[in-house]
């Protein structure tokens, strides 16, 4: 990245500050295994908005709710939750990881983020998604074979409502729009809009070719596998006619960082296996986690200098511009979140920004 | 433990007949071992449409739940036209990529034909090692001539039954000692 002008000015990203570090939260309402107790959705709600607190105090750039319908989570309605942050924040960015847009009519899911970008003067933005978990679309009235279909023609339909006042649109799972104005607009007249991906390439690609900037989740698993979605994605961007020095890519997955690499673990690992077992059905085997700790394996989890070497080294293999960290999931106590943002914002973030600013991107 | 019987087939009699016997044999090897066979022809399971097994409702959820929660399964399944049955394979279609890591799966096999005989080595092993299973080496295949009207007249089948059961058993509390002896060292 050279010269005055910033590619990346769209998504309100300047690649040349450095690494954008982030925090997000599925919205998951899940018992302490340790005590096998459950705040309730009242308390975890109220949290969501803590942590953005304690984020922005910490120096975090962004702060994200995700949407889920299901049992143990607390998060159905994230942009209300979202409208809460915005009001009890001044300067962190806010966002949604991820905003399912298959269930969702994006007329009402833009009208909400609008509003919550004027609340918060010009910071939120939008991560839509297809849905991990399914049993939503029973819940909302939608079938799951148009699983692909009802997110690719709605994602279509928000980025042109963000793009365009008037919006003349005809498709297959919503009324047609005649000269129809979606008010009221975003602070700036657009706001970011980002596609959730996956790990795998298939679902980067898609994002590359639409020109969409992609937030890629992953588990586990080493940094090389991950590099060729990343490299997916921006040959598939090329290929579509998209300049990929202009679109941001985010990587979002497990952080949780303590005084050693094996107090980290010791903490986490109950709260990530159990929580995966209630979500998903199975958890996480311990050998998988036990390499969480390595520098080639993506999970973010550590003592401090090893969060910041593995963040580095990812930053060296992704050129990414944003990485945002789970680690609020299955049921960590309040304290040991805040302990958290805590490390972070003092030993964590600033040799980060410090080691990745003006680098510039991967393709700069 | 937790020992799972599944007779993969909706129709017929000569696979249950043979599970039949091996829940019994399990149950003389050991009474402590906690058995239940899932016969398909008793439950109406859906087709796997991608969702998570978690958020499947009734019979289905039922079926895939109790699977996951199994230390071993024995599978025992037909073959129709030269593979598994769609019954079967619906089966793992409804359950995770990783639903049988940390689980020992057994196969009991029975066909009109010896010609068969391949079909569980070519078509069900490999299902079984993707979904990570530890699967037992030997499997036991039995021909329409061991059984009798709902009883197997082969002991060389009932023998081969009755040491399948125990290297499943075997396997199971090996496989197990050897996880905890290695999450132990792991200290987290």
């Amino acid at each position: 990245m050279t010269g005055a002008t910033n590619s990346m000015a769209e998504y309100r990203i300047n690649p040349d500050a450095g690494l954008e570090f982030g925090m997000y939260t599925l919205g998951d309402h899940l018992p302490n295994p340790s005590t096998g107790e459950r705040i309730t959705a009242g308390e975890r709600i109220r949290e969501f908005v803590e942590y953005a607190k304690a984020a922005e105090q910490a120096g975090f750039d962004f702060f994200s709710l995700g949407e889920s319908h299901q049992e143990y989570f607390a998060s159905q309605a994230h942009a209300v939750i979202l409208g809460a942050i915005a009001q009890a924040t001044e300067k962190i960015k806010i966002g949604s990881t991820s905003t399912i847009l298959s269930t969702s009519d994006p007329v009402r899911v833009y009208e909400n983020f609008a509003t919550i970008d004027l609340l918060s003067r010009g910071r939120a933005e939008i991560v839509a998604g297809r849905a991990s978990r399914v049993g939503l679309f029973e819940l909302l009235g939608y079938d799951l074979r148009d699983y692909e279909e009802l997110f690719e023609e709605k994602f279509d339909l928000l980025r042109k409502i963000n793009r365009e006042r008037v919006v003349n649109w005809t498709g297959q799972f919503r009324p047609a729009l005649r000269n129809a104005e979606v008010l009221p607009r975003p602070q700036d007249g657009s706001m970011p809009i980002w596609r959730a991906v996956g790990g795998t390439p298939a679902s980067a690609i898609k994002a590359g070719m639409a020109g969409a900037p992609m937030v890629m989740a992953h588990l586990g698993g080493p940094v090389s596998s991950f590099t060729h979605t990343i490299d997916a994605y921006r040959d598939a961007a090329q290929r579509s006619g998209f300049d990929p020095a202009t679109l941001p890519v985010a990587t979002a997955g497990f952080l949780y960082v303590a005084e050693t690499s094996q107090q980290a673990m010791q903490e986490f690992y109950p709260h990530v296996n159990e929580g995966m077992i209630r979500t998903n059905g199975r958890g996480m085997p311990k050998q998988l986690f036990a390499q969480s700790t390595d520098p080639r394996s993506i999970m973010n989890i550590g003592s401090p200098q090893q969060i910041i070497d593995k963040i580095l080294y990812q930053h060296e293999q992704f050129g990414h511009q944003r990485f945002i960290g789970q680690i609020d999931f299955g049921g960590v106590p309040f304290e040991k979140v805040m302990k958290n943002i805590e490390i972070i914002g003092t030993k964590i973030l600033p040799d980060v920004k410090k080691y990745t600013a003006q680098n510039g991107s991967k393709q700069a | 433990m937790k020992i799972v019987g599944l007779s993969g087939s909706n129709v017929g009699a000569t696979t249950r007949t043979a599970m039949d016997y091996a829940m019994r044999a399990i149950q003389e090897f050991d009474p402590e071992i906690e058995t239940r066979l899932i016969d398909l022809a008793d439950y109406d399971l859906k087709f796997s449409d991608g969702r998570d097994y978690v958020e499947y409702e009734g019979d289905t959820k039922e079926v895939t739940e109790a699977l996951m929660e199994a230390d071993a399964i024995i599978i025992g399944t037909p073959i129709f036209q030269a593979s598994i049955p769609g019954s079967l394979k619906n089966v793992f279609d409804l359950l995770p990529v990783n639903a049988f890591r940390d689980k020992v799966v057994s196969i009991l096999v029975t066909a009109g034909s010896a010609k068969h005989y391949l079909v569980a080595e070519q078509q069900l092993r490999p299902i079984l090692t993707y979904m990570k299973a530890q699967v037992v080496q030997s499997f036991v295949f039995i021909e329409a001539k061991d059984i009798h009207r709902g009883q197997i007249v082969s002991d060389d089948v009932s023998l081969r039954i009755e040491r399948l059961v125990e290297d499943t058993v075997v396997l199971t509390q090996t496989y197990s000692q050897m996880r905890s002896a290695r999450e132990t060292a792991y200290a987290f």
